[in-house]
């Protein structure tokens, strides 16, 4: 190693995963140096004005998987973290009938056949969480291993599940691999509530709702929140940019070093070492460690470069399924919309557009096929209604995700994007008549411009899809699931490692945690 | 049902023949074809040994056509060969070949080939399995471009210790200054071929590439000059035996490519392939290197050597044991012959470690078939130095004129 280094470490990319792992790498006595390629710290979690005087969270627009432990931890609220809006309620909106509220009460409300179903798979779906939550917040063991620690970590989720008892740990092993199609329908008579619980599942995945392996995704949200997440969404205060400031805010405090407008070119590597980086100013600079934050694509294939790795471990990387289906709606309104059926308040939570099962698999469908559907799903927040700072007085923003918008469009994005926003716009105003009137500005993001923005190849927001076949010791890839690389020196800090994405900060923690075991 | 066309299915589809296979068949004794590549090849001619003797007393033509051949150029051709391959290339000149291994990540053997830097550039890999889908995503970030050459190219291996006075005879005027593993380009009448003074026997060889519409033209005007010379066709069984003596390794007989093993533990690094002289740890990255590293500081589990076997009964397939008594074996000979010209059994073996240094002993069963009556012999066996025989005239420049 180099003594005389500039640095013991060096984080790319501020993004929340960045400056958690920088935060915990720098409160474990190291030098740490952040290089933030934005001019603003946060990558896809940050706030900006997207229109005159209307700001927006330009990527995740919510909060819900950071562990409280780790905000409180890296004392977030003393540098700044307050909240807008906590325990948000999700709304699934029809157009058939009333808006249901997703939780007993709005169920018992809306379909009461359901209401105990619900509360049955709720507490087994818990009791499932809570076994597999321990494996979110560790690094994930090897299979095969003969370091005691793992082989402890992987008897300890074995023996979480056979702790459920006979008839759970049947259902778990039944329902993991399955649909989530099929799981709703086992369970419940409402559309309306089979799919709004599905659309949880799918959000931000390359899956429908018959897709097998998306009860997965469903158990894995679950599963953090029994790793300390919150219940339910929470809106920061400023958007969520204010949390990367925070975050920013704790890091230096805790005597790291960030810089924004530093982009990497490349990540040196002198006598087969992660040696320092290269910004695309030519500035040189060098550490004992290397750590990225950006995707593995980006880091292996684009800062790294392939002459520094094994062909099959490239094959492996460029095979990551890393094309992103969700895209990101931006409204300036001149007034607040009013959803039908919705009461004031409500206007404030998540609002769904996932009528049924059979809508979402239509929506999905199309994207297989590189095409957008007529009928998008969606995902709406108005953050202006919690936090009046973020419109003029009197307007308000609109904030969606919509799915399924493939990465790569048949025919190209050039001339798609505003039929497709036109489109989306027709179908949220079908829900709250008189939105297309009062709106002033629109802005459109397809997984293609995240991915300029976000500077993440394919735009996906787990840098990597999250499945069964990309997850715990083989996310991202086999040779780099611990948060190590192939390169001495070089590791991997972001949502492509265990556990992934979704503004958790667990892959940062778990990263710095591994390297100060590591590189002593 | 029924297709529009009755095309047959794949698997009875002829195999393809390469640009020479007129000639062969004609001269072909027995008919005996065997698939190489995807190619029928010939095994044998009419007779092993009359072949065998031709290589090391004559001359020899060789159809080497189903040879995978793939061009590689770009301004990043060398940097991705010396990423794919364990040597350093950037040490190869122009108009020059190199032997080359190449590994997976975890440094275990793909694939055994040579390496012709055709220009500053431009690049081709030889190799006996086709190697196109390593090649492609072995490319990755780099600039250059790939093309499967294979069926672009008719080729032959002219060898034995009178083959340069047959190219002489033909009117390749300065062969004879062709230096070994140069490439130099000559006219052939019409034809314009390239020699690589390059081959698989061990012996005084040359080895001729041209348009597979020069094909026949060349061969019947090598075998022409030849035959005062002692010109034959070779066939591959008898170029086992010299490349055996040669101490060469075979894919699929001294390793099985680690690309398709399926057991655990069946592929083969270039340490336990004694061909440590092939990796070169300081000249930056390549695949496997990490491994390979992992592996020297541990030490060989196994090694492939050469072995000197009591009697003169070829130890084909035999298990090798510690001692006479065969109850500790040590490893299996891969390839096996009874040497002619150096009158001594030799054997290429994979032995376990300790039993891998020059001057040990080691027992060899061999099962022997006389007149449909079998028996066993434990042979002493000693294990020697490689190549078995590795005559001057292969390297001397002028070559002799036989």
């Amino acid at each position: 190693m180099n003594a005389a280094a500039d640095y013991d470490c060096i984080v790319i990319g501020a993004g929340h995963n960045g400056l958690v792992c920088a935060n915990y790498l720098a409160r474990s006595g190291r030098s740490v140096l952040v290089l933030e390629a934005a001019a603003q710290v946060g990558g896809a979690a940050v706030t900006r004005e997207f229109a005159p005087g209307f700001r927006v969270s330009a990527g995740a627009h919510l909060l819900q998987w950071m562990p409280r432990t780790m905000i409180e931890e890296l004392a977030l609220g003393a540098h700044g973290l307050a909240f807008a809006a906590e325990d948000l309620p999700t709304v699934a909106l029809s157009l058939e009938g009333a808006p249901m509220r997703l939780d007993p009460q709005g169920i018992q409300a809306r379909s009461p056949a359901d209401a105990p179903a619900y509360a049955a798979l709720n507490a087994q779906l818990q009791r499932f969480a809570q076994a597999l939550g321990s494996m979110l917040s560790g690094v994930p063991p090897r299979l095969g291993t003969a370091a005691r620690s793992e082989r402890l970590a992987l008897l300890r989720l074995g023996w979480q599940i056979r702790r459920l008892g006979r008839r759970d740990m049947r259902e778990l092993l039944r329902i993991a691999g399955m649909c989530v199609y099929d799981l709703m329908q086992e369970h419940f008579v409402s559309m309306q509530l089979q799919g709004a619980l599905a659309f949880d599942a799918l959000l931000g995945t390359n899956l429908g709702p018959r897709s097998p392996g998306s009860v997965f995704t469903l158990l894995y949200r679950l599963a953090a929140g029994a790793n300390g997440a919150r219940s339910a969404p929470a809106q920061p205060k400023g958007g969520l940019g204010a949390l990367s400031e925070a975050l920013a805010r704790s890091a230096r405090a805790s005597g790291a070093s960030i810089r924004t407008d530093a982009p990497v070119r490349r990540i040196r590597v002198e006598h087969d070492r992660a040696a320092g980086v290269t910004l695309e100013s030519g500035e040189s600079i060098s550490a004992r460690v290397v750590v990225s934050n950006a995707d593995p694509k980006t880091t292996f294939l684009g800062l790294l470069g392939s002459e520094h790795l094994d062909t099959g471990f490239v094959r492996r990387v460029s095979h990551l399924r890393s094309a992103g289906l969700a895209a990101k709606l931006h409204l300036a309104l001149d007034r607040l919309p009013r959803f039908a059926g919705l009461d004031g308040a409500a206007h404030g939570g998540r609002l769904l557009i996932a009528p049924s099962l059979d809508y979402l698999e239509r929506a999905y469908n199309h994207s297989k096929y590189g095409e957008y559907s007529a009928q998008p799903s969606l995902e709406i927040t108005l953050p202006s209604l919690n936090d009046a700072q973020l419109a003029p007085a009197g307007a308000h923003v609109l904030s969606a995700i919509v799915q399924y918008v493939p990465y790569a469009l048949g025919g190209g994005w050039q001339q798609a994007r505003q039929p497709l926003l036109d489109l989306i716009v027709d179908r949220i105003e079908a829900h709250a008549p008189g939105l297309r009137a009062s709106i002033t500005a629109a802005e459109l993001l397809t997984p293609l411009d995240l991915e300029q923005q976000f500077r993440t190849v394919g735009g996906h927001w787990h840098h990597g899809e999250l499945a069964l076949d990309q997850f715990l010791f083989v996310r991202p890839v086999p040779g780099a699931a611990q948060y190590e690389t192939p390169l001495p020196g070089l590791y991997l800090c972001g949502a492509g490692c265990h556990p992934g994405g979704g503004v958790m900060g667990t892959a940062g923690r778990n990263a710095a945690r591994r390297i100060a075991a590591l590189a002593a | 049902m029924g297709s529009a066309t009755d095309a047959p299915p794949i698997y009875l589809e002829p195999l393809l023949r390469t640009p020479f296979h007129e000639r062969a068949r004609a001269l072909s004794q027995l008919d005996s074809f065997i698939p190489w590549n995807g190619y029928t090849s010939v095994d044998v001619f009419s007779s092993v040994e009359h072949e065998y003797f031709a290589v090391r007393n004559a001359s020899t033509l060789y159809d080497l056509t189903p040879m995978a051949k793939y061009r590689i150029r770009g301004v990043d051709a060398l940097r991705f060969l010396n990423r794919l391959v364990t040597r350093d290339l950037s040490k190869l000149k122009p108009n020059r070949v190199a032997y080359a291994v190449w590994c997976n990540d975890s440094g275990h053997l793909i694939d055994d080939g040579t390496v012709f830097r055709l220009g500053e550039s431009e690049y081709r890999l030889c190799a006996q399995e086709r190697q196109l889908d390593w090649l492609l995503d072995s490319a990755l970030g780099f600039e250059v471009e790939l093309i499967d050459e294979t069926e672009h190219w008719a080729a032959l291996a002219l060898q034995g210790p009178t083959c340069c006075a047959v190219l002489e005879a033909v009117g390749l005027s300065g062969i004879e200054r062709l230096k070994p593993f140069e490439i130099g380009y000559f006219k052939l009448q019409a034809a314009d071929i390239t020699v690589s003074r390059t081959g698989f026997t061990g012996d005084l060889g040359y080895e001729l590439w041209m348009a597979p519409s020069d094909a026949l033209g060349v061969w019947d005007l090598l075998m022409a000059a030849g035959r005062s010379r002692g010109i034959r066709p070779l066939g591959s069984r008898a170029l086992n035996m010299v490349r055996i003596e040669a101490g060469f390794i075979l894919p699929n007989v001294e390793f099985v490519s680690a690309e398709r093993t399926l057991r655990v533990g069946r592929d083969r690094s270039p340490f336990e392939l004694g061909l440590d002289w092939l990796v070169d740890f300081d000249k930056g990255h390549f695949n496997g290197r990490r491994a390979l590293l992992a592996e020297r500081r541990a030490g060989p589990a196994r090694r492939l050597v050469g072995l000197d076997i009591e009697g003169n009964k070829p130890a084909h397939n035999a298990l090798v044991y510690a001692a006479r008594s065969g109850r500790r074996q040590v490893g299996a000979v891969t390839s096996a012959t009874w040497s002619p010209t150096c009158k001594r059994n030799i054997a290429l073996a994979l032995l376990d470690a300790p039993h891998i240094d020059v001057g040990r002993e080691v027992w060899v069963e061999i099962y022997l078939n006389s007149e449909l009556v079998w028996e066993r012999r434990m042979c002493r066996a000693q294990i020697v130095e490689r190549p078995f025989f590795a005559p001057q005239r292969r390297r001397a420049t002028p070559p002799a004129d036989y």
